[in-house]
């Protein structure tokens, strides 16, 4: 016997490697070392982290408010409102001689503001309803059922007129109505994944232990669809950026003077025809640059998530 | 005679089934899984459940166990009713019996660590218990099926069927119950990994005095480990005997023609197996006769008509009007 | 006569943790009207070896070696070629019914398509075909079970017709991987039956995979005993089940419960499968072996012998 082979065989080593522990990769550490191997995702988390920071901090940046009217430049706007460094308008000056960099920051402040907490809330709630409706089962799934369809067909545009008419037009009310018009992201999803799940045998072996459902459901099936709930709420991000943009570019959503990228492409595209194009070009870019980011963060998710792939 | 510790009493379980009805609001279907089935259970005994695909094996303990609610009769827990519709009854119940289940890597969860699934049962039903001697618990027990400790922080994911089914083990007598059920626990495995599962069963069963109620569609490995062995048949008793009693001397025709068709490992016995002709009655709409009547090579007229009653033949207890010639 | 001769067969697997050595240098031949049996647990590469035969292998695969069948070298024949072979000349029965057959089709008509492409007949003979076959399966009423859909029949009777599928064209060699493996005792014993009655009428070669010694017993002639992707064993089956020359299957043989002799305990083989992900360099039962020795873990055994082959550096005396 070798060297290498007795030292193999000796009580020392048995009693070493036995005390070392294995300790393997959860996995969402797996997934994440999945996902920061996808160079694109990395790229877009990175310039959704600039786009972030932007609208936190780009106000210190500006020189004027995004409400301010700059009088010296008003009336001259198609000679002298372009981008300039010199009079501090870095993205020129809208066609009331407002500030385009400051309407820029607060459109994106808005934007995204509404595009996680109302896209994440309702896919939550979407999820945890579906989650429910799975795992009961019965009259309660039925019922849920009967109001996904229902849903379905309330046109939302006419919804959200009606509910701003009533309720008024503030960031709060817009929130709240995308939330409610999309409690549905998720349930179909989630509902059809606990489905499958509650009759793998873990969770009746789960059940032999006397847990309750809430902890059946919480502790047991939900850590096993988190991925697909995380997958469906990079979708729905983008989208309701998206909604919220066809919204205000259609002239219900956010209430002058408060902006949102939606809104100031709306405005943009209707001076176009005046030759500022920077009034158009400054909140497209931003906005194109965070729907294809989100979408490749949800590209690199999906890959990274996805168990297919997995042995 | 000493007490059973488990008694099981003319269970019943039916399951609602949209299948075969005319109108969406008529009133349900029953597929009616199990009809009837009594047996009882003495300390540190084996009872094998065999019969093949939907004969309601699994329907049977998952019943005991309270997964399924029974829709008739009763089960005793060393003597006492167990009501499954009282949440308390079922927990007690639970501490009492266990279960290991068919698929070893989809009955763990995949999310948690080995050690994590092992503890589970002990935070459940041992809030007595601090985190130290919890742990103590649990490292033991996975060291009894022969896992070594620098696993416990792995996924179940990493674990072959064979370790995976011992890790099930471990969590279900981690709380040291003193009923196992058994649902189909090596029929996924190979044969050289089950065999070492059922030796681990049958030390843990002596070491921990055990009973077990084990089902499988393996006559082979029921009769190896049962004591006693029960043959289903669409949900219906066809026979019960002691182990030896039933493979040497089958009563019931459907035993019969099941013993002829198990393969023998060995090309010099010429395995005459008896061919059951005929269909399965359909479980939705069972036959007022004997169920094993449609594909009996022994009916008669009577097996239409007249439901046989379980009696006591030689050491058999046999369901069949035939059985006693 | 030779039909089929696989030579020094090896499948490798590219995952992305590295390859995967499914089999490894495999060789057997397969006479016509020969019925043979490979045994192996999950893992053995025993199904694959099946695919390999008729190019369904999984796209990550990497063959090497020669499947010989009429001159040809199926390893390296084209699909069109290989369309032409499958089916009529070899055909395949797989584990589970259910998926191989089509739940949208009749199964009449999934009969008959077959022998309609292959042997160019017209629609109504290909039914009259159709009708034989079935009726050659034992299905009772064959003519109106022609219009049922497949899940209209029972799991025996859904086998049967997938069986009828593989003899439509006649072919000379069946390769059934695990077709009872789904299916309870009695039924398989049916179909075991009918599949040596038809094999003892057409002179069929049956490749018979599977990890059942039972069922190798009362069905075949030859077996070959897979382990780890590697051949162990190669012996008649009652030479085989009355002196097992290898440890691998000796400890198979023991393992499995015998229902007429409960004994105290069953002879497990320790241990775990092993590890394909890196080619084999000694023998791969060994870490599993009662009877190792040194030189197990140094080489690698080949397969030797007459009659009974095995791929064991022990004599057979030497072993326990």
């Amino acid at each position: 016997m070798t060297s290498a082979k007795t030292h193999l065989n000796s009580k020392e080593f048995a009693e070493q490697a036995a005390e070392e522990m294995i300790t393997s990769r959860s996995f969402w550490a797996d997934a994440r070392v999945r996902f920061f191997k996808n160079r694109m995702a990395v790229v877009s988390v990175f310039m959704l982290l600039c786009l972030v920071l932007f609208a936190i901090f780009g106000h210190n940046f500006a020189k004027w408010s995004y409400e301010e009217i700059d009088w010296s430049i008003l009336g001259k706007i198609k000679t002298e409102g372009a981008p300039s460094i010199a009079n501090g308008h870095y993205f020129g000056l809208d066609e009331l001689g407002r500030d385009m960099f400051a309407r820029v920051v607060q459109g994106s402040r808005t934007s995204l503001l509404v595009g996680f907490v109302a896209g994440i809330t309702s896919v939550i709630i979407g999820s945890i309803i579906g989650a429910m409706a799975g795992y009961y089962g019965g009259r309660f799934d039925q019922i849920v059922m009967g109001m996904y369809t229902i849903w379905l067909a309330v046109p939302y545009i006419i919804f959200f007129v009606v509910w701003q008419a009533f309720f008024g037009r503030s960031l709060a009310q817009l929130i709240m109505v995308i939330i409610l018009v999309n409690w549905t992201a998720g349930l179909l999803i989630v509902r059809g994944q606990v489905m499958m799940m509650k009759n793998r045998e873990f969770v009746d072996a789960a059940r032999m232990l006397g847990l309750n459902d809430f902890a059946i459901i919480f502790r047991h099936i939900a850590p096993n669809v988190l991925w697909v709930v995380v997958i469906y709420s990079s979708m729905v991000v983008p989208e309701v950026i998206m909604m919220e943009s066809l919204v205000s570019f259609l002239g219900v959503g956010i209430q002058e003077p408060n902006t949102s990228w939606g809104a100031l492409i709306s405005e943009g595209a209707s001076t176009m025809t005046f030759g500022t194009l920077w009034q158009l070009a400054y909140p497209a870019a931003f906005f194109v640059i965070a729907q294809v980011s989100l979408y490749y963060i949800g590209d690199g998710l999906r890959d990274a998530l996805d168990p297919k792939d997995r042995r | 005679m000493t007490q059973p510790v488990l008694e099981v009493d003319n269970l019943h379980v039916a399951f609602p089934s949209r299948q075969g009805r005319k109108y969406p609001w008529s009133p349900m279907n029953a597929v009616r899984a199990l009809n009837g089935v009594s047996f009882d259970l003495t300390k540190g005994q084996t009872l094998g459940i065999v019969g093949e695909s939907g004969c309601g094996k699994s329907t049977l303990i998952r019943a005991i166990a309270g997964l399924n609610k029974p829709t008739q009769g009763s089960v005793k827990l060393n003597g006492a009713d167990v009501d499954y519709d009282n949440r308390r009854d079922v927990l007690n119940l639970r501490k009492s019996i266990q279960m290991i289940f068919q698929d070893p890597v989809a009955s763990l969860n995949p999310r948690m660590t080995i050690r994590d699934i092992v503890a589970e049962p002990l935070t459940a039903f041992r809030t007595d218990l601090n985190n130290t001697t919890r742990l103590e618990k649990v490292r033991n027990m996975l060291d009894r099926v022969g896992i070594a400790e620098r696993n416990f922080n792995r996924y179940p994911h990493e674990f072959s069927g064979g370790q995976c089914q011992r890790i099930g083990i471990a969590r279900a007598l981690v709380v040291e119950p003193s009923i196992l059920l058994c649902d189909e626990p090596v029929s996924a495995l190979d044969v050289s990994i089950q065999a070492q599962v059922v030796n681990l069963l049958q030390e843990l069963q002596r070491d921990m005095d055990l009973s077990l109620i084990f089902v499988a569609h393996d006559l082979g490995v029921v009769r190896h480990i049962s004591d006693d062995i029960l043959v289903l048949y669409m949900g219906s008793m066809m026979e019960k005997a002691a182990g030896k009693t039933l493979v040497s001397a089958p009563q019931h025709p459907y035993t019969q023609a099941l013993l002829s068709a198990v393969p023998v490992p060995d090309p010099n016995v010429q395995v005459q197996s008896q061919v059951l002709e005929g269909d399965l009655p359909s479980p939705l709409n069972l036959p007022v006769g004997c169920v094993f009547e449609s594909r009996c090579p022994k009916r008669a007229s009577i097996c239409t008509t007249e439901k046989p009653v379980s009696q006591d033949i030689k050491q058999s207890q046999v369901a069949c009007h035939f059985a006693a010639n | 006569m030779t039909l089929l001769s696989v030579r020094d067969l090896n499948i490798r697997f590219t995952t992305g943790d590295g390859d995967v050595h499914a089999v490894n240098n495999v060789s057997f031949d397969l006479s016509a009207g020969q019925k043979v049996a490979l045994v192996g647990e999950s893992g053995s590469g025993k199904s694959q070896i099946a695919l390999s035969i008729m190019g369904l292998l999984a796209k990550n695969a990497i063959v090497s070696g020669q499947v010989m069948f009429n001159g040809n070298n199926l390893l390296a024949a084209s699909n069109d070629e290989l369309n032409q072979i499958r089916a009529q000349k070899i055909a395949m029965i797989f584990q589970d019914p259910m998926s191989a057959l089509n739940p949208y089709m009749k199964v009449g008509r999934q009969l008959s398509e077959i022998v309609e492409l292959h042997e160019g007949l017209s629609r109504r003979d290909a039914r009259i075909r159709a009708i034989e076959v079935m009726e050659a399966v034992q299905i009772p009423d064959a003519k109106r079970r022609l219009d049922a859909y497949p899940h209209e029949f029972s799991g025996g009777m859904r086998q049967r017709i997938v069986i009828a599928m593989a003899l439509i064209c006649r072919p000379q060699i069946i390769l059934a991987d695990e077709p009872t493996t789904a299916l309870d005792v009695t039924v398989q014993a049916q179909i075991m039956h009918l599949l040596d009655d038809i094999q003892r009428d057409m002179d069929t070669a049956v490749l018979l995979i599977t990890h059942d010694l039972g069922v190798v017993a009362g069905f075949c002639e030859d077996v070959m005993v897979l382990y780890g992707g590697r051949m162990m064993e190669k012996s008649k089956v009652g030479a085989l089940f009355k002196s097992p020359s290898h440890p691998y299957t000796r400890g198979l043989l023991r393992a499995v419960p015998n229902i007429h002799d409960q004994t105290g305990q069953l002879h497990a083989i320790p241990g775990s499968p092993p590890n394909q992900m890196n080619a084999p360099t000694a023998c791969p039962f060994a870490p599993r072996c009662n009877d190792v020795i040194d030189t197990c873990w140094q080489t690698l055994p080949e397969l030797t012998g007459e009659d009974t082959q095995r791929a064991c550096i022990q004599p057979v005396e030497a072993l326990s």
